[in-house]
């Protein structure tokens, strides 16, 4: 598992606004991305290319290559539906499915893909909670609504469900911009662990947990209100908080803007 | 505002008037709480007037088995006993069929117009159709099936007849409440699904439609409590039957309204007048009991509406 | 994020999807086929089961991204796009019917159409017009919704404001009922024990206002007329008018309403200040709802208005019996034996049509113009459509 995405030249917009513009870089597979930058300078747009999940706006689109180990996703032929199930998603706030237990929840990649093998269901469910550091809290009840549980809970519901379908990479869009401190904290443990074996991407306001949980980090600033977003600067991440290139960067990550 | 500034004189040690408001503003006041109240008893007269109404002159017939149980074959305007047996069953057979072909329309149309066609001029067509729907009166829903059911395929009048004018009212009641509750379910669930590769049609008939269906139900069941209470297409487009009939598509049927309809003119004669009050409260109970269902299941609900 | 129907971006060529124009997502996903082996092949090197073991070699290996079939979303897309375009051709072949039977009645008819109160529509000189029905019509529905709309907007501020929360919610439940009982029921008891009680209220009226047209009263002790069924549907009505402007007022923004009050206002003043103004859109169009509900009442008017003798003169008078559209095309159910009757009645029923919808539409238009208070609630359609015990 885990793939090394390239991405060169890309464009994002919004019918006629470009919202992100010029984008190439290259994440490394088995390590931790992330992605700062101040408010609306394009980062969760740009993530969200990555997995084509900006197609479910009306209107976005992209002009570019993004390439996974050397295949496009945006070649003729391929469908955003089998991207998904190969580049996973975590959303900013917890989304469990209301009407599915915790065991639904965390099957529900599987069985809405057709999966009905219950031996196998059970088999990555628990195998999934385990890797998502939740199963010791909710092996009791798995038939529980996953509505129930905490919002750290839910948060490592929704990751060990995007890894019950064995993503080749996994995008985190802000997942613990809605936790409070000591549900960070397990999250990022589980970011630690995740990225042994998937590609972990990571949109993140906190600079520290930037610092925390990932090997590269990705500057985005935008020139002006209105103008697209940019990829300032890319490097590893000791790098970037110690010694940037940029200016800008330096000036965002010491708190002198943004 | 600086010249009341500065017009204000320093503390002068008067105590404030804090006992009250001026008079006419305090008039004004309880008149307007004695008005409001007023209304609400205004408003309370004829509720407890008809269901007392309906409920002392139509209870005691609905205690004994057989208004539960038998027709009204062979029973004359005179003659005490029988039962509604062939109403109701009339009643629910109507209401189910319609049900089954309403349903179906209007949930499916509603997904068009919240997942499909969402802001396109094709979904803003369907809704305005549907507007014009819901501002149908029955009678010309009757009228309009009867154009077609009667004047040109000439088939007789039977109880279908009555379903499909029925759906022409439940349609639009049920789509629109299928549509509130679909708008209702977060954009958040339909994203995780995707970003899991589930495809579209299974997004929603596994994750949206689930969400969202003790809403789906609770509009279902109020668009039912609606129609069955419907009087005027059954007047048109279906004759009332005193004997048991269980086909739809051949003869006459009883109905509730239609019972209560059939016997209002001879109130006179006391088993009439008891068989009218009954059907009502019978009728009545139906619906309430629907409503009552529908209350239900949106508590249960996995979304609510507020 | 609005809407899951997602476009893709025009740049890239189209899919293999057979639809023409812009392919969409809908058209070039599916679960079967050729994801079903991906998800395999996937699970098939991990059959331990567990979905996280590092396998260098496999990330070489090449993803089939191809498109997962389309049988799925085509015939479910079909279906939804299809019960759209089924409701937009029923609402087309209702009017198209509707008309096709209504237009040779027409062209036969032997007097103007709108303006006659003659209405003998068989035989061989067929002559038929709606002047006395649409007055009627119109005449009861707005009494009638001159008589509820003062009393929903009392019981919903009762409700939102003034009542104590144990007691408002059963009130609130409680008026709703109202809406539960069945339109034969109103008319029955209507004609049995309310109208009675309002000879004296006709006695008096007329007593008073009698010199005016509107108000003189015909000769004998007759409650089976326009002002009886006006009070009736004005009860029927009550529920809905209530249930969308207790909804909007309940809406006004507590900022408005704190705003008002630490003015120093009474609760009334708090009430004409912050409440009133901000649910006046909204209560308008409840009522123009409730008025739409009135015109097309059938059963309880049948029941209660009595059918003036067709040898009196037409009589102009609330306190007089008459038809409304709804009724006249109830009572003579009966006499759709020829297609030219059939015909004259239909044409009084699209004239229903036309005018119900014109009143709901402006009731739509008045919600959607508004700014304050203009977005209705969600839960609104449904108390207007539905009963809701």
């Amino acid at each position: 598992m885990a793939k090394r995405i390239e991405v060169s030249g890309l464009n994002v917009y919004y019918g006629d606004f470009k919202a992100v513009e010029d984008v190439s870089m290259t994440i490394e597979p088995r390590s931790v991305t992330a992605f700062i930058g101040p408010s609306g300078c394009g980062k969760s747009t740009y993530l969200r290319t990555l997995n084509r999940m900006h197609e479910v706006i009306p209107g976005a689109r992209v002009e570019g290559k993004v390439l996974l180990d050397q295949q496009d996703l945006y070649a003729t032929g391929v469908d955003p539906v089998a991207v998904r199930r190969v580049v996973g998603m975590v959303f900013q706030r917890p989304n469990p499915f209301p009407t599915m237990s915790i065991f639904d929840n965390v099957a529900s990649g599987l069985k809405l893909n057709g999966v009905k093998d219950r031996k196998k269901l059970t088999e990555v469910v628990e195998a999934s909670l385990k890797g998502a550091n939740l199963w010791n809290e909710v092996k009791d009840r798995l038939d529980k609504p996953g509505a129930g549980l905490s919002g750290g809970q839910q948060q490592r519901l929704c990751i060990a469900r995007a890894i019950a379908v064995e993503p080749e990479v996994i995008l985190m869009d802000e997942p613990c911009s809605a936790l409070d401190p000591i549900s960070t904290l397990a999250i990022e443990d589980l970011i630690e662990k995740l990225k042994d074996k998937f590609t972990v991407v990571i949109v993140t306001h906190n600079m520290q947990q930037a610092a925390r949980v990932s090997d590269q980090t990705a500057f985005f600033n935008l020139a002006a209100t209105g103008k697209p977003g940019r990829l300032i600067e890319m490097a590893a991440t000791k790098q970037i908080f110690s010694n940037p290139t940029e200016k800008a960067t330096e000036d965002y990550i010491t708190g002198r803007f943004g | 505002m600086t010249a009341i500034v500065e017009n204000k004189p320093a503390y002068d040690g008067k105590e404030l008037d804090l006992s009250g408001k001026s008079g006419a503003r305090a008039f004004k006041n309880v008149l307007a709480t004695v008005l409001i109240v007023a209304a609400f008893v205004i408003a309370l007269i004829p509720l407890i007037w008809i269901l007392w109404t309906v409920v002392s002159k139509g209870y005691h017939l609905l205690l004994s088995a057989d208004w539960w149980s038998q027709s009204q074959r062979g029973v004359t305007v005179r003659r005490e006993g029988g039962g509604a047996y062939h109403a109701i069953m009339g009643t629910l057979i109507m209401a189910l069929i319609t049900a089954v072909i309403a349903v179906p329309i209007a949930v499916l149309g509603a997904v068009y117009l919240v997942e499909y066609g969402k802001g396109t001029k094709a979904a803003r067509a369907v809704s305005f159709m549907v507007d014009i729907l819901t501002g149908v009166p029955s009678i010309v829903a009757a009228l309009f099936i009867y154009a077609v059911w009667i004047t040109i395929f000439g088939f007789n009048r039977v109880g279908f007849a009555v379903s499909l004018a029925l759906v022409l009212l439940m349609l639009p009641v049920v789509l629109r409440s299928t549509e509130e509750m679909l708008k209702l379910v977060p954009d958040e669930l339909r994203e995780a699904s995707y970003a899991l590769g589930v495809p579209k049609w299974k997004t929603i008939l596994k994750v949206v439609v689930p969400t969202a269906f003790g809403g789906i139900v609770t509009g279902v069941m109020l668009g039912l409590a609606r129609v069955m209470g419907e009087t005027a297409p059954l007047l048109i487009l279906v004759g009332y039957s005193k004997n048991i009939n269980l086909n739809p598509f051949d003869g006459f049927m009883g109905a509730l309204p239609t019972m209560i309809n059939q016997d209002r003119t001879e109130l006179a004669l006391q088993p009439a007048a008891d068989r009218v009050w009954s059907a009502a409260l019978t009728l009545i109970l139906l619906v309430l009991a629907l409503n009552l269902l529908a209350r239900l299941v949106a508590r249960f609900s996995t979304i609510k509406s507020k | 994020m609005s809407s899951p129907d997602g476009t893709e971006p025009p740049d890239r060529p189209a899919e293999p999807a057979a639809s023409g124009g812009e392919p969409r997502i809908e058209d070039v996903v599916d679960t079967t086929g050729p994801a079903a082996v991906h998800f395999e092949t996937l699970t098939d090197e991990n059959d331990d089961g567990r979905p996280a073991a590092p396998e260098p070699e496999e990330s070489k290996k090449k993803l089939d991204l191809g498109p997962v079939g389309h049988l799925g979303d085509r015939l479910f897309s079909g279906l939804a796009h299809g019960s759209g375009g089924l409701v937009v051709v029923i609402v087309a072949f209702v009017g198209i019917f509707l008309l096709a039977l209504a237009i040779p009645s027409l062209a036969d008819n032997n007097t103007s159409f709108l303006f006659s109160r003659v209405w003998e529509p068989g035989g061989s000189d067929p002559k038929f017009g709606i002047a006395a029905l649409f007055y009627t019509t119109i005449i009861s529905s707005i009494i009638a919704m001159l008589i509820a709309v003062p009393i929903a907007i009392g019981v919903a501020l009762f409700v939102t404001y003034y009542a104590p929360r144990r007691i408002a919610t059963p009130v609130a439940h409680a008026v709703d009922l109202l809406a539960a009982v069945p339109s034969i029921v109103y008319g029955l008891w209507g004609l049995l024990f309310f109208a009675p009680i309002l000879l004296p209220v006709i006695n008096g009226l007329s007593a008073a206002l009698g010199w005016i047209p509107l108000f003189e009263k015909p000769i004998g002790d007759n409650v089976g007329v326009i002002f009886t069924i006006s009070v009736v549907l004005a009860i029927m009505i009550l529920p809905v008018v209530t249930a969308i402007s207790r909804e909007i007022f309940a809406q006004t923004p507590i900022a408005h309403r704190e705003g008002a009050l630490a003015l120093g206002s009474t609760k009334w003043e708090m009430i004409r200040m912050a409440v009133l103004p901000y649910g006046r859109s909204g209560v308008t169009s409840a009522a123009m709802l409730g008025l739409g509900r009135a015109l097309g009442e059938t059963v309880a008017v049948m029941i209660i208005l009595t059918v003036p003798n067709g040898n009196d003169p037409w009589n102009s008078s609330i306190f007089a019996g008459g038809e409304t559209f709804a009724s006249k095309i109830a009572n003579n159910a009966a006499e759709f034996d020829t297609p030219e009757k059939t015909g004259a009645f239909i044409a009084a029923g699209l004239v229903l049509f036309v005018v119900t919808f014109l009143v709901n539409s402006a009731a739509r238009l008045i919600v959607a113009r508004s700014a304050p208070g203009a977005k209705r609630p969600r839960r609104n359609r449904r108390a207007t459509e539905g009963a809701s015990v």
